[in-house]
């Protein structure tokens, strides 16, 4: 195990080490430069600012440069906001982030594998039905669209209350959390559902739940015991990439509500083309990722046996 | 024992005991076919997508109002909105009232060229001051907004010119007292504004048709909007018919050519196996890694699109070049699994080249799985769009497409709602069809996938 570990977190490694360098020569390639400014900047002026810079170096030595204040952690400085490093930011914004994705993260886990189990057991009744056409509209309707719903619900019930039962935006108590969680993992939460119908739906057929079954073994066990933990199998495979999924979905509702996250400033800084600031938090953002793919890839490992030794 | 005859040593038909194939062989595609066709979900899907195709391709030639063009006095209008214009003189300063007044009261009809208030003076008013309000005052005594203020007695009339716009308006006339300071006398009037408009607007705005007589007295009807106009008094219709077709180019070309992409690069791979096929997978598993955003930015720049421009073709090259991998990963499983099968191993001893190997039985067994993902992927290209544009990265305006329409009518969400709901709904239609139409053709050529739903 420790040894399907230390393989993945080198390999995890070598993409992020993949994600800086492209990042850079993609960046390298941008036309214009810091010093290009509206103020006159003199020849020598600018010769003395490359040089203090590093900019005069050949790109290989900047490159380098850049990679070694990336491993110490340091990812400069805001090109568009006065004294603030990419760091400050960083440390800032990302766990607003990181609260919001994870609690979608587990809204969706939880939600998906209920929903999904509870179609596959009623299948071709009526809360299967109910519950599949909520699925598709879940996966049809853009995330933007129903965050802008969702906001529109909370003022008409508020209004019906006459009080503040949840607020329609900002970010500070757990009932700022809630509605954005659960429409940021919404998409995610309908995909997991989908998935875990036909997982479970396959496992209801095979051999091991119908010897259970004339054994006598009480329904209740065999879909706790048997079914779940054999089909909630895929929808763990498929728990790293919807961590992307949500991040990338974090833009959308972090602006629409109004929460101050990493995923704002990300837009916000590709709006001013704040350089610094994208690539930081791209890279950022890249490895967050990878590590947190590895991890389910871990966790996997820990319940599914056949993964490791593969 | 019977006798034999020459009938007996006849030579026997074999017509009888040959076992006859009782249906027609049915290739893979007219099995698919059959399939698909017997999936009500599916074939709804796909007529829906055409006549989508249909409004996109066709639409504009029905519908030609230019989608950039602003109707001014249509701004915001939902559909179904009333589109008669009474025919007024034209206008005339007003120089107050000419015949004796008892209260608050207009004077002429009001109309969207002017409202014309005149009253007597309040009791115990020093001055008076004008509101207006879309709403009832009530018992808030919510005037709305102040238009004018009298200091004196001596001027009790007002006309209002203002940005007006047919409908109900609340005028209330409150008297005030010392130090000029709104005193409780009040008088609230309701008026019914219309809609109204001159020979000469009527006739450079293209409402009459040449040749016909208009007078002062009659009604036109100004321009139609079948969907309503956006905030800017846009034709909600014709950008809806322009956006598709960014929505729709980028949500199908896209895939298309990154599905490509990733076929020919999976199935390279598939087929060359060993170290060849280790590298491309890890460098595919690389590309998979790479921030989206970041090289949508990239691409602006180095097309030379600034920051408030459209970027319809660094969008597609972005998700050409970031996203073919899940389909390489899928093709090169397929390649692999093809590539062991006995009739591969056949065709291979019978001397087959590997050109012949690779588009006689390779291609055409991944068509099918390739088709599906083509679907799944429309979709998803189409929420990329949508997503990009909302957040200010894809298509700026005023070029339209669904996501930045979207975009728009969130802002105006509580008031009218339309902005938002006619875009957001064509999307999810959109994406919803697709989706359909991936299961079932899905259910049709995916064998193995069969049955388990």
């Amino acid at each position: 195990m420790m040894w399907f570990i230390g393989k993945r977190l080198v390999q995890g490694l070598i993409t992020v080490w993949f994600i800086a360098t492209a990042t850079f020569f993609a960046m390298h390639n941008v036309p214009g430069d810091p010093l290009l400014n509206d103020r006159a900047t003199t020849a020598i002026i600018r010769a003395n600012l490359e040089a203090k810079y590093g900019l005069d170096k050949p790109v290989t030595t900047q490159y380098f440069i850049y990679l070694n204040n990336i491993a110490h952690g340091d990812f400069g400085i805001s090109f568009a906001q006065e004294n603030r490093e990419v760091n400050d930011i960083i440390r800032e914004h990302f766990p607003v982030s990181a609260i919001l994705g994870i609690l979608a993260v587990v809204i969706a886990a939880v939600g998906g594998i209920l929903w999904g189990s509870l179609t596959a057991l009623y299948r071709n009744r009526l809360p299967d039905y109910i519950i599949m056409f909520l699925v598709i509209l879940g996966i049809s309707v853009p995330s933007f669209v129903i965050a802008a719903l969702s906001q529109l619900g909370i003022v008409t019930i508020n209004s019906l209350l006459g009080r503040t039962f949840l607020p329609v935006a900002g970010w500070g108590t757990i009932s700022h959390m809630l509605v954005p969680a659960l429409v940021l993992g919404l998409t995610t939460m309908a995909y997991l559902t989908r998935l875990m119908r036909s997982s479970m739906l396959e496992i209801v057929n095979s051999d091991f739940v119908r010897t259970a079954k004339s054994k006598g073994v009480p329904p209740a066990r065999i879909f706790a015991r048997h079914q779940l933990r054999n089909a909630v199998l895929p929808v763990i495979t498929v728990l790293g990439p919807s961590i992307a999924a949500i991040t990338t979905g974090g833009f959308v509702v972090e602006i629409v509500f109004a929460i101050p996250g990493l995923g704002r400033f990300f837009v916000e800084a590709v709006q001013q083309l704040d350089y610094t600031v994208i690539m930081g938090t791209t890279v950022f953002y890249g490895a967050f990722l990878v590590f947190m793919v590895i991890l389910v890839d871990v966790i996997y490992g820990f319940i599914d046996p056949r993964v490791r030794m593969n | 024992m019977s006798k034999l005859t020459a009938a007996d040593f006849a030579p026997h038909s074999n017509e009888h005991h040959c076992h006859a194939l009782s249906r027609p062989s049915l290739s893979y595609w007219q099995d698919a076919w059959i399939r698909l066709k017997s999936n009500k979900r599916a074939l709804a899907s796909g007529c829906l997508i055409i006549g989508l195709l249909i409004f996109t391709l066709l639409g504009p030639l029905l519908w030609s109002v230019n989608s950039s063009e602003q109707d001014l006095d249509q701004l915001s209008t939902p559909p179904g909105s009333a589109r008669s214009a009474l025919i007024i003189p034209d206008y005339e300063p007003w120089a107050g009232p000419t015949t004796t007044v008892t209260e608050l009261e207009l004077a002429g009809s009001a109309t969207t060229q002017s409202v014309r208030l005149q009253w007597t003076s309040l009791p115990e008013a020093n001055g008076h001051r004008v509101y207006r309000n879309l709403y009832p005052v009530g018992e808030e005594k919510a005037y709305g907004i102040p238009m004018a203020e009298f200091f004196d007695n001596n001027t009790l009339y007002f006309e209002d010119r203002l940005d007006l716009s047919p409908g109900i308006y609340y005028y209330s006339v409150v008297a005030l007292g010392n130090n000029r300071r709104p005193a409780t006398e009040a008088a609230t009037i309701r008026v019914d504004v219309l809609r109204a408009t001159t020979v000469d607007e009527a006739i450079a705005q293209g409402l009459v048709e040449e040749g016909e007589e208009i007078a002062v007295g009659d009604t036109v009807n100004i321009a139609l909007h079948p969907l309503g106009t956006d905030y800017l008094g846009r034709d909600m219709l014709a950008r809806l018919m322009e956006g598709a077709r960014v929505s729709l180019f980028i949500g199908i070309f896209a895939p298309l050519l990154y599905v490509l992409m990733g076929v020919v690069y999976g199935s390279i791979a598939g087929f060359m196996g060993g170290k060849v096929d280790q590298l491309m997978m890890r460098f595919a598993d690389f590309v998979v890694a790479l921030p989206f955003l970041l090289f949508m930015i990239l691409f602006k720049i180095s097309f030379g699109i600034g920051p408030g421009e459209s970027g319809i073709f660094p969008m597609l090259v972005a998700m050409v070049v970031l996203l073919w991998p899940a389909t390489a990963r899928l093709v090169r499983g397929q390649i692999m699994q093809i590539r062991e099968q006995g009739y591969v191993e056949a065709s291979k001893l019978l001397g087959a080249k590997s050109s012949y190997l690779i588009l006689r039985h390779m291609l055409p067994n991944t068509l099918g799985v390739v088709l599906v993902t083509l679907t799944f992927e429309i979709p998803r290209a189409i929420f990329t769009e949508a997503f990009l544009s909302f957040i200010g990265m894809g298509v700026a305006p005023p070029t339209p497409s669904w996501g930045s329409m979207s975009n728009e009518g969130i802002k105006t969400m509580l008031n009218t709602p339309h902005e938002l709901i006619f875009p957001a709904l064509l999307i999810s239609i959109t994406v919803l069809a697709f989706n359909l139409l991936g299961d079932g053709l899905r259910d049709a050529l995916d064998a193995r996938m069969r049955n388990t739903e």
